[in-house]
């Protein structure tokens, strides 16, 4: 395929999803055992826990061209790590205003509780995540044109 | 039954050599964690399952009390890890056909049932149960649901390879019949002339974890059950509850499909019933399992339901048990003391309509929607037939028959039993039971330890620091399952491309065994120095590969997943040109990461091996000796003069043996242990250093080293003074202050003519909302020992909810036939104590004759609950472990981790983990002992490789780091004023890493530099 062709083809969000090792990567894998039928558009990065992240990183990723962010972890008090997950509600609770406050519209970001057993949960908030970013329209607030 | 085939009869057993080998027969929770202990600790572990895949009960179940828990997702590790386990061969569809030997050595005759499948070549693609015609019911679902006569148990079946029922199966019944899931088989694993074998095992133990049988209610002709379509077993519920059962978890019921809006739940169907059922005993599980039902099932109908439980007595007597009625009260479940007579068609609808009388006598009827038999637990018909092959006594309720004072032992030496075969219990419970009897078998081989074991034996590691990346991708069609939607061939070829990637390849299957082996030889042959491989979840299968690079002589941290299997094919089906994209950006997100890794130390602590105890109660003590019999040096502290605790003031237990004499054997053989160093006056002052490696400082100002800890600090009975006359009146009285005078005085009581027990004095109030579960048994112990002092006396128990579970019912039955009078109270109507001159009288309503009833006892009875110690804040700050909101210790899962703290090193046991009997104790120490013994068994102990790291030039010490982190694992190094981490306590969750402000710390091949190139793989489109 060559580049025109991609150009022509009807623009697709790509959204990065960092999912926590022991609840919703776990997740993902049931909907795909329990065959739950979601859109094409995310891309997993598996991570320990999701008090991993830091708000660095979803700003990278969507320097780097991400259309939308989706980070999921254990439901509070289920923390594989014991209370990451609490840290990381409480980091983006704050990102999501300063997100805001930079004019990237906050739909962008999204978080989710998402147990081990939750595959058909997995495979609708990817649904709606990624109708969500589609109606956004691309990301281009921190992507530099060359 | 067979007999042992002759052969040369093996030497008589030698106390010094016994096998190192352990049988243990049962793979529901209790024998996956008894062979897990064994087989951690250094034995060879055969696990005989009756089924096709291990599991048991506990895998059919939805969510577990009281955390909620969803049960196949915390018991599916378990199963791998066993299923993986180069120590324990697994043997499905098997039986113990008889046992012959004695401790030590021991034959055992096992046959093993035909599978029809090759459980090397099956690759549990599913695509012969999609061509097999033959649909048949599915037992795990209870018949609820049907499957196919070639089968997977279930989703997370260990091992997950497809059998051939051949009761069903067409071919096997009518051969040259059928046959197409032989032609379907991608791995040729249909084998339809397999036979049963049978096979001599040589074992030194035999643990048996049988479990149970739900008590089947089809004779019980008043519930309805078997005609009514809309009256179902508990274990009926669960499946419909289950997100892999019938109804994928949005609960329908039977008849029509429809959502229920009324569901009823009756207790006791099949416990406590010695009319119609002949079980007298309670099952102990049904009250919590009912709640737990109702509240799941209130929350997935997002409040729209109404459920009602039907009960004698609400018996919530284990740790958070109270606090999950109370809340489930507040939820709107909404619980009726009734015992319903009548269950009846309803006129509509196939619903269902109970007749019951309520507390007041009121006859009442209502109409259900859906009705759940709440039924007890039994042994099953093959357990009672197993135990009699191997004359293993039954109790008389058909439970296998253990020793008081060691829980875990069956009258035959040397065969131990745990879970719900002896005697129903729940989860943790059996967990403990099944730790203990992991030590019992493992105490008399300790000599054989490590014997009978295998190791891995991995090559040396080439240093690959100076080479540039070489990476090789191995991309998985997966039978059909990847390639039937991804273009696997482009997707290979594509990666080839990849900048790094030396090498792609394609296989059938990447984790058949040969694939394996020529994945080794082409890392070792083309210099391959990362890896990726492009097919299902690192969760089940990462170790595996890793191990492969490690058999190929590189670090096994240079490699990668990605899951395009789970992820990718499987959820994208019909979209195979987004799939395939998909599939090349996931291989070009795991390229440009694996490039980034580094090789890592595989970490470990040199192990100290002894052991400190805190505490010299009957917990205490059983844990030292545990590990003092098997050579381990015990360090025991005990803050007292004396050892004993608790059990010092104690008289009988429930069973009904004398304490006393116990407890005096036992100290004996504490004092006079070589192994046991005995400090008495003593406490622990500070505690440094992580598992494997403890230096603990002492109050008698010596400094102890040891490699794991376990805290039996035991508790206090509850005094409340200044209530109910208590401390003011000489003949008020607590339960143990009574037991010590039927221990030194009980001629004394003979005069009495009437005695008053208050149960729950001050127990399930607000100030102390938990239910110390032990006092209604001991009550009444002590209620029936008055009796027989004094026939004629009269007796008093003025009660909530009698809670005697399990065999302990037994003697609240016999309380009531002796004459004993139990009278309800409610918190509204709480009876009233007070003095006339030197008379004690209590005032007391009478709920169900609605009358006031004045009492004049000479002996008043508070049976008054356990209260935590007030120091044990200070132990767990030491010990860096947690206490519960109730006060006592917090074990690391309330489920399956019983006895261990979250602290690696540290266990826990008898009245500090929550009230318990005797005997509960004593398997709880045991079991604690049990867990123990696999650190001090190893020379050195694992610890997480991916760990945090600082880089000290960017740290500016500002400490939020330390904050986040939950295991103390990272701290400022007061000499540099920067962080520093300790590896030993690292667990590589990467909190401080996202807290840290200054980029100084990074989490080793995780870092944000790993994390950045996959994402921005994933971004890079331009080179398509």
């Amino acid at each position: 395929m060559d580049k025109t062709s991609v150009q022509k083809k009807e623009w697709e969000p790509k959204i990065i999803a960092f999912l926590c090792n022991w609840c919703s990567y776990a997740g993902a894998d049931l909907a795909g055992v329990s065959r739950f039928q979601y859109p094409p558009n995310i891309r997993v990065v598996r991570v320990p826990c999701s008090g991993r992240m830091s708000p660095n990183i979803l700003l990278d990723a969507l320097k780097a061209g991400a259309d939308g962010v989706l980070v999921s972890g254990c439901h509070p008090g289920d923390c594989h790590y014991i209370s990451g997950n609490l840290f990381a509600r409480r980091r983006f609770a704050i990102f999501k205003s300063l997100i805001e406050f930079l004019g990237i519209e906050p739909g962008r970001l999204n978080f989710s509780w998402i147990s081990a057993a939750e595959g058909e949960q997995f495979a609708k908030v990817v649904k709606e995540v990624t109708e969500r970013v589609r109606a956004l329209g691309p990301a281009r607030r921190l992507v530099k044109e060359i | 039954m067979s007999s042992i085939p002759n052969r040369p009869i093996s030497q008589s057993p030698d106390s010094s050599n016994p096998e190192g080998s352990v049988l243990v027969v049962g793979g529901g929770i209790a024998g996956v964690q008894a062979a897990l202990d064994l087989a951690n600790s250094g034995f060879f572990v055969y696990l005989v399952e009756r089924t096709s895949a291990i599991g048991g009960s506990m895998s059919q179940l939805d969510k577990t009390y009281p955390t909620n828990d969803c049960s196949a997702c915390i018991l599916s590790p378990k199963l791998v890890e066993c299923g993986r386990h180069l120590n324990i061969k697994i043997l499905t569809l098997s039986e113990l056909l008889s046992l012959e030997g004695e401790p030590g050595a021991f034959r055992a005759l096992v046959r093993q049932n035909p599978r029809y499948v090759d459980p090397n070549k099956c690759i549990a693609c599913g695509q012969c149960a999609g061509k097999c015609p033959k649909k048949v019911p599915n037992e795990f679902d209870l018949g609820l649901s049907k499957r196919k006569a070639i089968y997977l148990k279930f989703p997370q079946a260990v091992p997950l390879k497809y059998a051939i029922d051949p009761r069903y199966c067409i071919r096997l019944n009518k051969p040259g019949r059928c046959g197409l899931c032989e032609k379907i088989c991608p791995a040729g694993a249909i084998n339809f002339k397999d036979v049963a074998k049978e096979e001599v095992l040589n074992v030194g133990s035999v643990v048996l974890a049988p479990g149970f049988s739900p008590f089947d209610p089809s004779d019980l002709d008043f519930t309805g059950y078997g005609r009514l379509p809309n009256v179902v077993t508990s274990m009926e519920f669960e499946r419909l509850l289950s997100p892999s059962g019938p109804c994928q978890g949005h609960l329908k019921r039977p008849s029509d499909q429809k959502v229920p809006k009324r569901i009823a739940w009756l207790q006791c169907v099949g416990s406590r019933d010695i009319n119609r059922s002949g079980h007298a005993y309670c099952s102990s599980v049904c009250c919590m399992y009912a709640i737990k039902e109702a509240v799941i099932a209130k929350e997935d109908a997002h409040g729209d339901l109404s459920a009602s439980i039907f009960f004698i007595d609400m018996r919530t007597p284990g740790k958070e048990f109270e606090a999950y009625y109370n809340r489930a009260i507040e939820k709107g479940i909404s619980f009726h003391r009734a015992r319903v007579h009548t269950v009846l068609p309803s006129q509509e609808d196939n619903n269902v309509l109970i007749r019951y009388a309520d507390e007041h006598g009121v006859m009442r009827e209502e109409e259900f929607d859906l009705m759940v038999l709440s039924v007890g637990l039994e042994l099953s018909k093959e357990a009672i037939e197993l135990a009699d092959r191997l004359g293993v006594k039954l109790d008389p309720y058909k439970f296998i028959d253990t020793d008081v004072f060691r829980p875990v032992v069956t009258n035959r030496p040397g065969v131990y039993v745990c879970g719900a075969a002896s005697g129903p219990k729940d989860i943790p419970r059996s967990v403990t039971d099944a730790s203990a009897a992991a030590l019992e078998a493992e105490r008399i081989l300790s000599p054989s330890r490590w014997t009978k074991t295998k190791k891995k034996v991995f090559p040396p590691e080439r240093d690959v620091h100076a080479e540039s990346p070489r990476v090789g991708v191995f991309v998985c069609h997966c039978g059909t399952n990847i390639a039937s939607v991804v273009d696997v061939e482009a997707v290979r070829d594509y990666a080839r491309g990849l900048p790094g990637v030396a090498l792609s390849q394609d296989n059938l299957f990447t984790c058949s065994q040969d694939t394996i082996n020529h994945m080794a030889e082409t890392i070792r042959k083309e210099h391959l120095n990362r890896v990726v491989v492009a097919s299902c979840t690192p969760r089940t299968h990462e170790p595996l590969f890793q191990e492969t690079l490690r058999d190929a002589g590189i670090n096994k941290f240079l490699f990668e997943m990605a899951n395009i299997r789970d992820q990718d094919s499987w959820v994208h089906q019909n979209e195979p040109e987004a799939a395939t994209e998909k599939a090349k950006d996931l291989i070009r997100m795991a390229v440009a990461k694996v490039k980034l890794h580094e090789p890592l130390p595989y970490n470990s602590v040199p192990v100290t091996k002894s052991a400190l105890v805190v505490g010299g109660g009957v917990a205490g003590m059983n844990a030292a000796l545990s590990l003092a019999d098997q050579g381990f040096p015990v360090t025991l502290v005990e803050k007292k003069s004396i050892l004993g605790g608790h059990a010092r003031k104690f008289y009988r237990t429930w069973q009904g043996s004398i304490v006393q004499p116990y407890l005096k054997k036992i100290i004996d053989q504490v004092e006079s242990h070589p192994k046991i160093d005995l400090r008495l006056e003593t406490t622990v002052s500070s505690v440094e250093g992580s598992v494997g490696q403890f230096r603990t400082g002492l109050s008698d100002g010596s400094t102890v080293e040891h490699g794991v800890a376990i805290l039996t600090v035991g508790a206090e009975s509850y005094k409340p003074m200044g209530k109910w006359l208590y401390g003011e009146n000489p003949n008020v009285h607590i339960l143990l202050e009574l037991d010590q005078i039927f221990i030194k005085d009980p001629e004394s009581l003979k005069g009495l003519s009437q005695a008053v027990f208050i149960h729950c004095a001050g127990s399930r109030v607000p100030e102390r909302p938990f239910c110390s579960g032990i006092c209604c048994t001991h009550a009444i112990t002590q209620a029936l020992e008055l009796k027989k002092l004094n026939p004629d006396m009269d007796i008093f128990m003025l009660y909530r909810d009698i809670r005697t579970y399990g065999q302990r019912e037994r003697l609240y039955q016999e309380a009531r036939s002796k004459g004993i009078i139990f009278i309800r109270y409610d918190l509204d109507h709480l009876p009233d104590v007070r003095q006339e001159g030197k008379d004690i009288v209590v005032e007391a309503e009478d709920l169900i004759l609605e009358r006031k009833l004045i009492l004049h006892p000479g002996l008043l009875v508070l049976a008054t609950g356990v209260r935590p110690r007030d120091d044990m804040g200070e132990l767990s700050k030491l010990f860096k472990c947690s206490v519960s909101s109730d006060g006592f210790f917090l074990e690391a899962h309330m489920k399956l981790r019983p006895v261990d703290f979250a602290t690696d090193g540290v266990y826990l046991a008898g009245l500090c983990h929550y009230p318990k009997s005797m005997d509960e104790s004593i398997a709880q120490a045991q079991a604690a002992a049990a867990r123990a013994a696999i650190v001090l068994s190893q020379d050195a102990v694992p610890a997480e490789s991916i760990t945090a790291i600082v880089d000290q030039r960017k740290c500016t010490g500002c400490g939020v780091c330390t904050h986040v982190c939950a295991y103390h694992a990272i701290s400022i190094d007061p000499a540099v004023g920067k962080a520093s981490v300790n590896t030993g306590l690292c667990k590589g969750c990467g909190a401080c890493v996202a807290g840290c402000r200054s980029d100084a710390v990074t989490l080793k091949n995780i870092g944000n530099r790993q994390i950045l190139a996959a994402v921005e793989a994933a971004m890079d489109t331009m080179d398509i």
